[in-house]
């Protein structure tokens, strides 16, 4: 296991690229999710707004 | 040859419902193939013969690199669909490639540099490769930055449609570029007309991550392209249809 994490001593460069590309595609997911909420709640606002004129 | 089809997905409703019956069925594999090619490519592969186990970072740096120019390939693309047929789907569709794919090239880059500095000695060199894949991560926050310049939406969508295609030249460039110009950064191992220059331990979790980052990158788009379809069109009465469904079904 340690051996595993060593990496023939890469750990430096292999864990961080590998970490950061996770935490970029998860937030990707979490942005796009973000935005479809906004733009509902949006679209909802303006309905509200013109069935009331 | 009937042209149903094409009007068929110019339909925000038929596009808006396309997408939420589509992403699943894309983001599930997607996860799949990543966790399998990463366990298959970090643990199950034997190290190389010359880089030893900094070799691994292809597993995230190449699949990533595929994404960028595809991403910017299809935001062109849709782009120039969204000018040409004055299409609205077009235009989100291209507004949802950028951030995905702008992130995605960040990676590309930095995965590429924390590569570099173990086996060239540097995290960064002036190096053809490594300047146009720069100058694609410019082109799509160029394109960003200027439609969050413009209030309009559909003149946001024409002004960047414009940069977005001007771009496009830039991607052949990153492509070939390890073939035009003696570059520091090595050829490709996969995509080549011989056999790959790896055995099947290496190469099948590498085609792994590349499928499960293509699947991603689609199914994260077509939420994103959700959002803008909707923005482009409040006053549709679908709109309400969609609202009330999802409201009921929350």
């Amino acid at each position: 296991m340690r051996e595993f994490l060593d990496m023939s001593g890469y750990a430096a460069y292999v864990w961080p690229s590998v970490g950061l590309t996770l935490a970029v595609l998860l937030a990707n997911v979490y942005w796009a999710r973000r935005l479809v909420r906004s733009a509902q709640a949006e679209a909802r606002r303006r309905l509200a707004s013109g069935a009331q004129s | 040859m009937s042209w149903a089809w094409f009007h068929r997905f110019a339909s925000p409703p038929y596009f808006y419902s396309l997408t939420l019956r589509l992403a699943p069925w894309l983001g599930w594999p997607a996860g799949l193939l990543i966790v399998g090619g990463l366990y298959g490519g970090l643990v199950l592969a034997p190290p190389d013969y010359q880089q030893s186990d900094a070799f691994r970072i292809v597993y995230v740096h190449a699949p990533a690199a595929w994404v960028s120019l595809m991403s910017y390939s299809l935001m062109a693309f849709a782009a120039a669909v969204g000018l040409i047929w004055r299409m609205k789907v077009a235009h989100a569709v291209a507004a949802a490639c950028a951030p995905v794919g702008a992130s995605i090239t960040a990676v590309c880059l930095v995965t590429g540099m924390l590569w570099g500095q173990p086996m060239w000695g540097t995290y960064w060199a002036w190096d053809p490769r490594l300047v146009f894949e720069l100058v694609l991560l410019f082109f799509f926050l160029g394109y960003m930055g200027l439609r969050s310049a413009i209030d309009d939406v559909s003149r946001a969508d024409r002004a960047s449609a414009v940069l977005a295609v001007v771009g496009v030249v830039n991607v052949p460039i990153v492509h070939f570029s390890v073939t035009w110009w003696n570059s520091l950064h090595q050829a490709p191992s996969v995509m080549r007309m011989q056999e790959a220059a790896m055995p099947a331990s290496m190469l099948v979790p590498l085609l792994m991550s590349f499928l499960g980052f293509t699947l991603y990158f689609y199914a994260v788009m077509l939420v994103r392209a959700r959002a803008e379809v909707l923005r482009r069109d409040r006053g549709g009465s679908w709109v309400r249809d969609v609202l009330a469904a999802r409201g009921k079904a929350a």
